[in-house]
């Protein structure tokens, strides 16, 4: 047993209508954890790209990667975790804005280069993309605010190709 | 010797040793059924016997099947027994076995099956139908998620979109269910897509992207082993059911022999290694035999090969093989490292492995280790009271082992007369077990039997086919002996009668306060010849020691059809040695504490 570790395992599997509940149920199954989980077509027709968080030790993460390679229609299982790697979320958070906590927010999502979406005399709708650590520090930012609603994708990720650029 | 080891196979031809061996050549066919094509799909992967049930959803294919003619349809009691035939079907002949079940209860029933298949890496191919797509998902009448629910226990499953898909389909699930780790495969097929026109056309390559099963080992890992072996004192070979999928048996027994290595097996790999040759330590884990327990916990090198760490193998895990380095040879690399580290992991199929590791391996200095072995073998046989008068089920089993001279198949229940038979029966063939290991399905035994009397039919090699089952596991399957009467199919089932859920029994003795909740059967159970004898069957019954031979010889006479030997056996017996939950494998309990 060795420490929990979040990892980021991008998987290119076949978009078959079988594809995705057998890797969703892989997870039920064997007992992994999903801290989310996304998908949408890849770069090549009839394939998709699936983005993992998940957690475990370093047998329960090897043990994720090779039943995921056991899949039948998945191609190719890359943990990103051991590479430089870009990964980005989107998340609408929905707080509330007071007269007075208004302006307050509006500098907060200034500084995280969010953006308002829309705007009620109650609330305020934010965007912002990120990585997953920035999704995490904005929503906290704005929870003493008060947050109606979050809705969250989930990360995508790809592998970088150049080392030393951000 | 190493030159004459056969040249490399290609994984194509892997493929030709598992499915199309006897296939049939198909002419190209144009706007047929979807009925029509699956049945040419199927011919042309050599497929024989179908098993099944038919209903509603399916009734369109069964009539191709039927005006097609060149299949065998075994029409079981239960969709259960269907699917455990295919699965003994598949397990003795290493092809693939085929069920054909109608939507809704037709294709829960085989669940228990498909279960067991996959627990046990067997190849099936299992055909359900579905309601016609417009209607799926409406809970329409007989509708059930049947890719759903079988989705944990299946390898790959495949639901028919348009006819013209189903051939394609047809070969990639028969592909996939036979090679690599095999396992099953259910292809759903919607009713109107089985009614609904397209074309036939034979047979193109085969291309299943993300599947590429890895069948050499990486050469590096195999010399390193070999160096490993060469340096070893105490080896032990533990060997498990993928050495016996793989057709590796040959190549293990070349192994140990030349290098005068002992050999252990798991449960399902019985067989793989001759039970009468000095280097067997016979089956090791939870009712292994001592010596194989103890060289296990005192080796200071195991080669695994085609087994997984079962935990009734390991026992305690931190406490298993303490001082040994792990070589751990398997085809699918999620068993490896999963259970206990592992020093030295070779993926690929045993076979290729060992095709590649033996010539490297040079007799490795095992003579005070052979000694040591002796001594525990002398000094811990297998025991049981042979003197006693009551029938003891051991001596049932010694006597079918002497009677068949370990010629015989024998498939088995799950309960204490499956570990008898792992302890008694001397096997000297792979493929001469067939049992239900993984998932411990009671009610396997029986309809296994038959599908392996079927595959003799269908060109297996013929050998003697008994079912040994326990009262409790055959009645909970006994409708397929109806099946195998009207098959005039000559399976001869030994039920071990004790009168209990042994097995369970065992457990309340030695750790419930002898409290038999749920467990004794005595009260209710039939008198099993005659229950026989009301399906058709010859029906015996053995009460006496001296009634044990005869009865075996006169039931494996008997070619006609199946007979049942009712053997009123102790009902007190319990199996020894064991390992209890949690201990280590040598922390084993030799006999009835009561008994010492
Ligand atoms: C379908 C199923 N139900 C329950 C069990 C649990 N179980 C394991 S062994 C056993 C007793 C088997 O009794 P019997 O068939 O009479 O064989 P015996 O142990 O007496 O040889 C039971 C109930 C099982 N393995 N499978």
């Amino acid at each position: 047993m060795g420490e929990m570790k979040e990892h980021t395992i991008s998987v290119l599997v076949e978009q078959t209508f079988d594809a995705l509940p057998r890797i969703a149920g892989l997870f039920s199954g064997r007992g992994y954890q999903i801290d989310s989980i996304s998908v949408g077509e890849a770069e090549e027709p009839g394939m998709a790209r699936m983005t993992i968080v998940t957690r475990g030790d370093d047998g329960v993460i090897e043990q994720i990667t090779k039943q995921l390679n056991k899949i039948v229609n998945v191609v190719k299982v890359t943990d990103l975790t051991y590479e430089p790697f870009v990964e980005r979320e989107l998340a609408l958070v929905k707080v509330t804005a007071t007269q007075s906590t208004r302006s307050e927010i509006m500098q907060i999502v200034n500084i995280f280069r969010a953006k308002i979406v829309d705007i009620s005399p109650k609330t305020l709708t934010v965007e912002c993309t990120g990585s997953r650590a920035k999704v995490q520090a904005i929503i906290g930012m704005l929870r003493p605010f008060g947050i109606r609603e979050i809705s969250r994708t989930g990360s995508v990720a790809l592998k970088r190709e150049f080392r030393g650029e951000t | 010797m190493g030159a004459g080891i056969e040249a490399r196979v290609g994984p194509s031809e892997i493929r030709l040793r598992n499915q199309s061996l006897e296939a049939q050549a198909v002419e190209p066919a144009y706007d047929l059924s979807g009925a029509e094509i699956l049945v040419r799909a199927l011919a042309e992967q050599g497929v024989k016997t179908l098993f099944g049930i038919p209903g509603g959803a399916v009734l369109g294919l069964a009539d191709a099947v039927g005006r097609y003619g060149r299949f065998r349809w075994i029409l079981t009691k239960h969709e259960q027994g269907a699917t455990h035939a295919a699965d003994g079907y598949a397990r003795y002949s290493g092809r693939v076995g085929v069920v054909l079940v109608t939507s809704g209860p037709g294709s829960t029933n085989t669940v228990t099956g498909i279960a067991t298949a996959y627990m046990d890496s067997s190849p099936i191919v299992v055909l359900t139908g579905q309601v016609p797509l417009p209607m799926v998902g409406n809970d329409a009448f007989q509708e059930v998620d049947t890719i759903g629910v079988t989705r944990p226990i299946t390898k790959h499953s495949f639901l028919l979109r348009s006819p013209n898909d189903i051939a394609d389909t047809v070969r990639k699930a028969f592909y996939i269910a036979g090679s690599g780790r095999p396992g099953p495969v259910v292809i759903d097929m919607p009713k109107d897509v089985l009614a609904a026109h397209g074309d036939y056309i034979p047979s193109a390559e085969i291309v299943v992207r993300g599947y590429k099963p890895k069948i050499f080992g990486h050469a590096h890992q195999i010399s390193r082993a070999a160096e490993r072996i060469n340096r070893a004192r105490r080896p032990v070979l533990y060997i498990g059911g993928g050495v016996v999928a793989s057709g590796a048996s040959d190549l293990v027994r070349r192994l140990a022999i030349e290098n005068r290595i002992p050999v252990t097996s798991t449960l399902m790999g019985l067989g793989a290694f001759p039970s009468d040759h000095p280097l067997w330590l016979g089956m090791l884990g939870m009712h292994g035999t001592w010596t194989a327990n103890m060289a296990v916990q005192t080796a200071d090198l195991i080669i695994a090969i085609g087994a997984r760490f079962d935990d009734r193998v390991t026992g305690r895990v931190a406490d298993f093989a303490p001082q040994a380095d792990i070589i751990h040879i398997d085809i699918d690399s999620s068993v490896i490292g999963r259970n206990v580290q592992v020093d030295i992991p070779i993926v690929g199929d045993a076979r290729h492995v060992l095709i590649d590791l033996v010539p490297l391996v040079k007799g490795p200095d095992t003579k005070e280790w052979l000694e040591q072995i002796e001594r525990w073998r002398q000094d811990h046989p297998l025991r049981y009271d042979r003197e006693s008068q009551a029938v003891k089920p051991q001596y049932v089993i010694e006597k079918l082992a002497e009677v068949t001279d370990g010629e015989a198949v024998i498939v088995t229940d799950v309960g204490q007369h499956q570990m008898w038979t792992a302890q008694f029966y001397r096997f000297k063939h792979p493929r001469t077990i067939i049992t239900s290991g993984g998932l411990g399905t009671m009610g396997f035994g029986l309809p296994a039997a038959m599908g392996v009397a079927i595959a003799q039919e269908d060109g297996a090699p013929r050998r003697p086919v008994v079912a040994i089952v326990g009262d409790g596991g055959f009645q909970m399957t006994m409708e397929e002996l109806i099946t195998a009467v009207a098959y005039r199919v000559p399976v001869k089932v030994f039920v071990i009668n004790n009168g209990y859920l042994g097995m369970v029994r065992q457990w309340q003795e030695l750790f419930f306060g002898r409290r038999y909740v749920a467990s004794d059967l005595r009260q209710a159970n039939p008198d099993l010849a005659r229950v026989a004898e009301s399906m058709g069957a010859m029906g015996l019954r053995v009460e006496r020691r001296e009634e044990v031979q005869p009865a075996i010889e006169k039931a494996l006479s008997c070619d006609s059809g199946p007979v049942v030997i009712d053997f009123r056996v102790d009902g007190q017996e319990n199996v020894f040695p064991m390992v209890p939950a949690g201990a280590a494998l040598h922390e084993m309990i030799e006999a009835r504490p009561s008994d010492k």
